[in-house]
């Protein structure tokens, strides 16, 4: 397991979410889609020319630039 | 196998405490009676194999989030020996109510303080002996991260489960079923008074996104989507068209016709040459355009939607956008004001006013009507589909060209963050009520606009009295006259001049305006246009009344949305000014060029 940015997991692969440096308005929400301490999240998938990542963290699907992903560290599981 | 179920608050580094305690052998396995995955791993502890499963994180045992509802689920259905219930010691207070619901659940339990290293620095101080007392199970201290704490954790855990403590299952499931109980009544009743779109079965919202958001074919897939409900609402409106047309025709020769030597002259005509013929002339549309509404509201309540914003994000950025405008740009096809009033998700103002100042390009329902009626008078019929496809690219192109000119203005770093619903089927009686909708929105358009519209363009061409009707004695004369020098460059004549005048109200005053300007309606209007202009000609007014101000409603809301005079000017001004240089570019250029 190591620590990386939320941008930088592979595609398909699972990550636990160990810090979310994220201001203030967007940490908020964030956490009211499910995005906290702990919670696992996964990279489905990436959009074409450096466009946005779809991200499933429990049932819920979002999509996040990866700009703004860069703020959420993860533990990259396997 | 005996089994130890890990609960607690989400936040309390749970997942992390599951990791340290099993290793790396966790796995994602399907259990009873719950739907989602959790993770379960197989430790040795003392002589015996054990399993643990670490449950989603809760807030309340008697809630009904969807974690919550699998956490009382799993303990219903699937046999658990141990509790291991995780706090986190820095915020015990908050935690310690969901503790003593999970101790009193008449399961062996056996409570884990973590972050224990964090809540000692903050001076928190906690006494084990009354703790566990209070809560009648022993407590432990561990800190996850570093692993302070495990081994004691661990030899508590093997001693708990050596006791082999009776389980009363009796009590335990009362307690949860009171909760399922709660439910089953609760989803009871919305059955019987609440009726909600049907959701798609997870997986097969999985399946459908990969094809849809597929790297390469997501986006080509879009427009063929896009191309498709055109062609639909096409391929069904145009018969529709022609028989509403075909009504209002027979009712006039049958019912009206006949008045003629009723009513004196000018009340004959300004009744059925102006009113009936005007409003027929756009009537006949109304199929046309419920159609197309109702193929909007198909895509909208598909969830489509946002992963038309994925698809676009990319682009939109390197104009200063994000996926979300576009989205508003597809929405301001059906009509620019709602379009407008649903930027109001955008928090960045810069973003919020650049994705306005572009949604009065995005070729909208009103506009469609003109367009549909010159390409089909004016073109061959395998012309006219890709004239009017240019004219979709073309507001396309000007939107992002504006965007392009005032991003550095306007531009804005907001984050995006949009939830991808699961895909959905609209119910009929959610898609009947739209159409109705519509219909009723036309209606009330028309008798607020078109009919003061019309009412004041035959007025225009009829006064003063005594003069040639539409002749340069008229009113409209003296007005086309007056702006001639300013539109004759663009190709547009002066009958055409009183029309677009009247097109800043409303673009559903348009063909209403010209039939009433002409005297004509339906196929002799459409007849009569292929003397008054040529493609070139046609192809210019059609550009020109794409891209100056849409309406007075969309300005209204524009004013109101974006609380600035000085931006809604600049939008009225820049929208004219694209128009006319854009129409005087492509009418000079192909008259230059022969054609």
């Amino acid at each position: 397991m190591s620590m990386v940015r939320l941008s930088d997991l592979p595609v398909g692969q699972y990550g636990i979410i160990e810090d979310l440096e994220a201001e203030e308005p967007f940490r908020l929400r964030l956490q009211a889609l499910g995005f906290r301490i702990g919670k696992e999240v996964r990279l489905i998938r990436q959009a074409l020319f450096g466009g946005p990542l779809q991200i499933r963290i429990g049932s819920v699907n979002v999509i996040l630039r990866r700009r703004d992903a860069a703020f959420i560290h993860v533990w990259a599981g396997e | 196998m005996k089994r130890i179920a890990l609960l607690g608050m989400p936040n309390t580094g749970k997942s992390t405490f599951f990791n340290r305690l099993t290793g790396a052998s966790a796995r994602i396995g399907n259990w009873p009676g719950i739907t989602v995955d959790l993770l379960g791993a197989k430790i040795l502890l003392g002589p015996e194999i054990i399993e643990v499963v670490d449950l989603p994180g809760l807030y309340d045992l008697h809630g009904f989030a969807e974690d919550e509802q699998v956490v009382r689920r799993f303990l219903r259905n699937n046999p658990v020996d141990l509790l291991c219930i995780i706090v986190n010691a820095t915020q015990i207070d908050q935690q310690l109510p969901l503790t003593l619901q999970l101790c009193q659940l008449g399961l062996p339990a056996i409570v884990v303080l973590n972050m224990i290293d964090e809540a000692e620095r903050l001076g928190i101080r906690i006494d084990a002996a009354t703790l566990a007392a209070g809560l009648g199970c022993p407590v432990c201290f561990v800190s996850a991260k570093y692993g302070r704490g495990f081994p004691e954790t661990r030899e508590q855990l093997r001693q708990m489960l050596s006791l082999n403590p009776p389980v009363d299952h009796a009590a335990l499931q009362a307690e949860l079923a009171k909760d399922e109980a709660l439910l089953a009544k609760a989803e009871k009743l919305i059955a019987r008074a609440v009726t909600l779109p049907r959701v798609l079965e997870y997986g097969l919202t999985e399946r459908i996104d990969r094809i849809a958001l597929h790297p390469l074919f997501g986006i080509p897939l879009f427009f063929l989507a896009l191309f498709g409900l055109f062609q639909a609402v096409y391929t069904i409106g145009g018969p529709l068209q022609n028989s509403v047309a075909w009504l209002l025709e027979g009712f006039r020769s049958l019912a009206l016709t006949p008045l003629q030597t009723v009513l004196p002259g000018w009340l004959y005509g300004l009744l059925v040459e102006g009113v009936y013929d005007g409003v027929g002339t756009v009537a006949s549309f109304v199929p046309v355009i419920v159609l197309f509404f109702l193929g909007m509201a198909l895509v909208e309540d598909s969830g489509y939607l946002s992963r038309i914003a994925f698809l676009m994000d990319a682009l939109m950025a390197r104009l200063g956008l994000d996926g979300r405008s576009f989205v508003m740009l597809l929405m301001g096809f059906g009509c620019n004001v709602p379009a407008l009033m649903g930027t109001r998700i955008m928090r960045s103002r810069g973003l919020r006013l650049l994705t306005m100042l572009i949604i009065p390009f995005s070729l909208c329902s009103a506009r469609l009507q003109v367009f549909v009626f010159l390409t089909t008078a004016l073109f061959s019929p395998a012309q006219a589909p890709l004239v009017l496809f240019a004219l979709y690219v073309l507001s396309f192109l000007t939107a992002f060209g504006t965007a392009l000119l005032f991003k550095r203005r306007l531009g804005s770093n907001e984050p995006l963050l949009i939830e991808l619903p699961p895909y959905r089927l609209p119910t009929l009686k959610q898609v009947a009520l739209r159409g109705w909708h519509e219909v009723y929105h036309f209606l009330n358009r028309a008798s607020r606009f078109i009919i003061t519209g019309v009412v004041m363009i035959w007025l225009l061409t009829h006064l003063p009295p005594g003069a040639a009707v539409g002749s340069s004695e008229t009113l409209a004369g003296w007005f086309g006259g007056w702006l001639e020098p300013l539109l004759k460059p663009i190709g547009i004549d002066q009958h055409m001049a009183i029309v677009l005048l009247f097109g800043f109200v409303a673009k559903e005053i348009v063909l209403g305006a010209m039939a009433v300007v002409y005297g004509l309606e339906g196929d002799a209007l459409a007849h009569l246009m292929t003397q008054q202009m040529d493609g070139v000609q046609a192809f210019s007014l059609m550009l020109f009344t794409l891209i100056y101000t849409p309406c007075l409603s969309t300005m209204a809301t524009l004013r109101s949305e974006a609380k600035s005079l000085a931006f809604t000017g600049v939008s009225i001004v820049w929208s004219l000014g694209l128009a006319w240089w854009l129409s005087f570019l492509f009418y000079q250029g192909a008259r230059w060029l022969g054609y």
